[in-house]
């Protein structure tokens, strides 16, 4: 029940800024769409709805806006360098990493900031053994160990407070 | 047999009409990117063009099919940058609902065009 | 002032999806490929956004410009992802010149 009132609210959320100039007659459609929504899909969103509670989940979030947004700036660097450069400076393979994280959203937001940071791109994912198969364009290590260490690390450390 | 010459004349239609949108973007766009007349949202739009002529060459040109589905993931993604310089000289802001809904359509198709490729049945 | 910046932003965003789209053409396979466009062309389109947001200030079309912003950043990756996945189950090679594949290793 309670994931389902939190779904309510951000769907709602964003029907009022899908129609900003605000008017009650959208609203109340609003109030009808959100509600159907939310007895639809019920559990579906959320596992653990006691997490929305927690400020400093919020507040790491934020960090990790600020941290994803600089490494997407470095990989739009790097592969227009890559790209530009007359010899093609490319070195790809498939390595595997593993990962502690367990949660299906923490492990979305991984493949996601893994996807668009530096030089690493996600192939597949196997949620029960908690690894992942990842192209990496410039292969620095083969061993698992090395490129969970280059790869997964800084972002792993702070989706765990965020999501786990 | 007639099958088989219905799927040569589909493919010769597709690949004449590619054709022609490439030599359509690349003699309109190219003068009017090197004229120094043009105003900016233009020279814009232009180099817009530029790159789906880029993407619609990869369509041409990729020998398997994913290259090409990867192309028309990227078509989606561009097009929805097109509508938003759209929205800014006629100032209206449909323009920006237009990108919205695209970026999500763009997005199941790009899943379905996946699920095709690996071989399997859309409720797996 | 706000119209120079925003203009800034959307040529800074045509520049990376140029970038991608070469990449799209120069790279040898598709994995390679997808590298460059997933990460070119969707924060291109972000920046162009951005600068929409910047020139048309906050109220409805720069908000919704904000939403469209959000959706390409969870939603470009997971296509990416399971294009890349489709190609690799459809059966298309690595280029030769790659490294390792572990993938392929262990789904044997």
């Amino acid at each position: 029940m309670k994931s389902r009132i939190i779904l309510f609210i951000i769907g709602f959320f964003i029907w009022m800024l899908l129609g900003w100039p605000f008017d009650l007659q959208h609203a109340l459609v609003g109030i009808f769409a959100a509600a159907l929504v939310a007895a639809l899909t019920g559990d579906l969103f959320t596992r653990r709805p006691h997490h929305f509670t927690h400020i400093s989940r919020y507040l790491w979030f934020a960090y990790y806006i600020f941290i994803f947004s600089w490494e997407c700036l470095k990989a739009n660097i790097d592969v227009a360098r890559r790209v530009i450069s007359p010899r093609l400076p490319i070195n790809p393979g498939i390595v595997k990493v593993k990962t502690t994280l367990k949660s299906d959203t923490g492990l979305t937001f991984l493949a996601n900031s893994i996807t668009l940071t530096p030089g690493t791109f996600c192939v597949d994912i196997k949620p029960e053994e908690g690894s992942l198969y990842i192209h990496w364009i410039d292969v620095k290590s083969e061993d698992t160990q090395e490129a969970s260490r280059l790869i997964v690390e800084k972002f792993e450390k702070i989706l765990s407070r965020i999501f786990e | 047999m007639m099958k088989r010459k219905a799927k040569i004349l589909s493919w010769l239609l597709g690949l004449l009409t590619m054709a022609a949108l490439l030599l359509v973007i690349t003699v309109y766009t190219l003068p009017s990117l090197l004229s120094w007349q043009s105003p900016y949202l233009a020279r814009c739009f232009f180099v817009l063009m530029l790159c789906f002529a880029l993407c619609l060459l990869r369509l041409l040109l990729g020998p398997t099919a994913a290259d090409r589905a990867v192309a028309v993931d990227t078509l989606g993604i561009l097009i929805v940058g097109f509508c938003a310089i759209l929205s800014i000289p006629t100032g209206r802001s449909w323009y920006i609902d237009i990108a919205i809904a695209w970026a999500l359509q763009s997005f199941i198709g790009a899943l379905a065009l996946a699920k095709y490729l690996e071989g399997k049945g859309f409720d797996e | 002032m706000s119209e120079v910046l925003g203009y800034i932003f959307i040529l800074f965003g045509l520049a990376f999806d140029i970038f991608g789209c070469v990449g799209l053409i120069r790279l040898p396979d598709v994995y390679n490929r997808l590298q460059a466009v997933t990460k070119c062309v969707t924060l291109g389109t972000c920046s162009i956004l951005f600068g929409v947001v910047v020139i048309k200030g906050f109220n409805g079309t720069g908000i919704k410009a904000l939403l469209c912003i959000v959706f390409l950043l969870l939603t470009a990756p997971v296509a990416a992802h399971a294009l890349a996945r489709g190609a690799h189950k459809a059966g298309v090679k690595l280029w030769e010149g790659s490294v390792c594949d572990k993938y392929e290793e262990d789904s044997k």
